[in-house]
């Protein structure tokens, strides 16, 4: 990798989501891939909703960060496939997630090929309180302030939370 | 970078922002874009078409109730929903155009097409409520139906012959699951409730029901991609049954809708809503062209 392939990466790395701020872009695993080409960078990103709003944000924050850095032509693609699941988000960014007072998403695994069953009942309560750490909450709205998060509550320090739920 | 303020990210006029245009050079990237050599690019225009103006109507119908829930995380509940939709018409008409090849975009297929020319199902359109002609259980009575059957039928697109369809339809599988999930849960607590409400998901569940036959007519062209949505109805059947089941209600008798000599939705033929609905969904832009804010 040439030194300017190495600082695009490390500059594109650093944006922050606009709707979760605590996560870079690279935490929330929407960076697929940063390339130099005849000294225009190209830079590849996946919503993590079909109607994510935020992606033309993000798309403006990386033009204007590494502009900012020196490089004066910059793409940004768009990549869908394969689709963002909560899987993609680093190790990395579930702790600062939760340090945030957001409860991460549980890991799912690779997705069943065939049909996709029906859930009649909210999924049983494994989701932890991130202020006190009881596991006793319970989800009062499945959308919150964003697509990407449910709304709880913590029966036992009554807290409300935001939960990025699995998908 | 990030801002001090909201606004000041807001006034950066170098990206085409909030409505026309996502500022993208190529909203499709990362999959190989070319029509393949097996599939008829007339019949990909019209099949994109279906599916995104399915997506694109009933998402202007869920952003009806904007302000108007029953409750407020349920008023925000649908319009996420509506903007998964929202989300995934656009990339369905950007790729329809893209078939099509006379240079129309997702806006100009959006608010430039007369009602003859849109190709969604009825169930999408039909009053459901907030306003008259439905109400709160009439409209999780149509997302039911409605996400039950585009769950089926978009698992079965993940393999689709044309691989951008499949990268639309692989992403959407996973927000319809949810809206299905959301829906049904709706349909149990009001159908298992009171006598009231277990009255009004009924009548609900009675409204949508002669929109269901359409579902699962095949279009001519439909056959020619190989997409005969027949193939979904046992799948449908399953899950709202099952569904029915937890909420205590009947399943109603099929008393299909009435077509006009044969045609319906897919050929263009709209129910008396469906002018009323496009009038409210483009007047701006037709009355002010490529205005942005």
């Amino acid at each position: 990798m040439t030194v300017a392939a190495r600082t695009a990466l490390d500059v594109a790395s650093r944006v922050r989501d606009p709707e979760l701020p605590v996560l870079t872009l690279a935490d929330l695993g929407v960076l697929r891939d940063v390339v130099v080409e005849d000294g225009r960078v190209l830079v590849t990103i996946t919503p993590t909703y079909s109607g994510c709003p935020a992606v033309d944000e993000m798309g403006a924050d990386l033009r204007r960060t590494l502009r900012a850095a020196g490089f004066a032509r910059v793409e940004v693609r768009l990549s869908l496939s394969p689709a963002w699941t909560t899987d993609w988000i680093t190790d990395d960014g579930l702790r600062k997630l939760a340090e945030a007072g957001i409860a991460p998403p549980s890991r799912i695994g690779p997705r069943a090929v065939g049909p996709v069953p029906l859930r009649l009942t909210p999924p049983a309560s494994r989701v932890a309180c991130p202020r006190c750490g009881s596991p006793r909450t319970v989800e009062l709205s499945r959308f919150g302030s964003t697509a990407c998060k449910a709304l709880r509550r913590c029966a036992d320090c009554a807290e409300p939370f935001e939960h990025v739920k699995e998908i | 970078m990030s801002f001090d303020n909201a606004y000041e990210s807001l006034v950066d006029h170098e990206d085409a922002h909030w409505a026309f245009g996502t500022g993208f050079a190529e909203p499709l990237a990362g999959v190989d874009r070319e029509i393949p050599d097996t599939l008829d690019a007339r019949d990909l225009f019209e099949y994109c078409l279906m599916l995104g103006d399915d997506a694109l109507v009933l998402s202007q119908r869920l952003a009806e109730w904007c302000s108007r829930g029953p409750e407020l995380e349920e008023d925000v509940a649908l319009a996420n929903i509506a903007l998964d939709l929202l989300g995934q018409a656009r990339l369905l008409l950007t790729r329809a155009g893209e078939a099509e090849g006379a240079g129309r975009d997702e806006d100009a297929l959006a608010y430039l097409r007369d009602e003859r020319d849109f190709r969604n199902v009825h169930l999408a359109e039909i009053e459901c409520g907030p306003f008259a002609g439905g109400d709160f259980a009439t409209t999780v009575a149509r997302l039911l139906v409605y996400s039950s059957w585009k769950v089926a039928l978009y698992a079965r697109l993940r393999s689709f012959a044309d691989p951008v369809v499949a990268a639309i339809a692989a992403k959407g599988l996973k927000e319809l699951a949810y809206h299905r999930d959301h829906a049904a849960q709706w349909v149990v607590r009001l159908g298992d409730g009171t006598p009231e409400s277990h009255e009004r998901m009924r009548a609900g569940v009675a409204r949508v029901w002669p929109y269901l036959a359409e579902l699962f007519t095949a279009h001519p062209v439909e056959l020619r991609l190989g997409v005969d949505p027949a193939e979904l109805a046992a799948e449908v059947d399953q899950v709202l049954d099952a569904v029915f089941a937890a909420a205590g209600l009947d399943r109603p008798d099929p008393v299909p809708a009435a077509r006009v000599d044969g045609r319906a939705g897919r050929d263009g033929v709209h129910t008396e809503a469906m002018g009323y609905l496009l009038a409210e969904l483009q007047h701006l832009h037709r009355s002010l062209p490529g205005a942005t804010w």
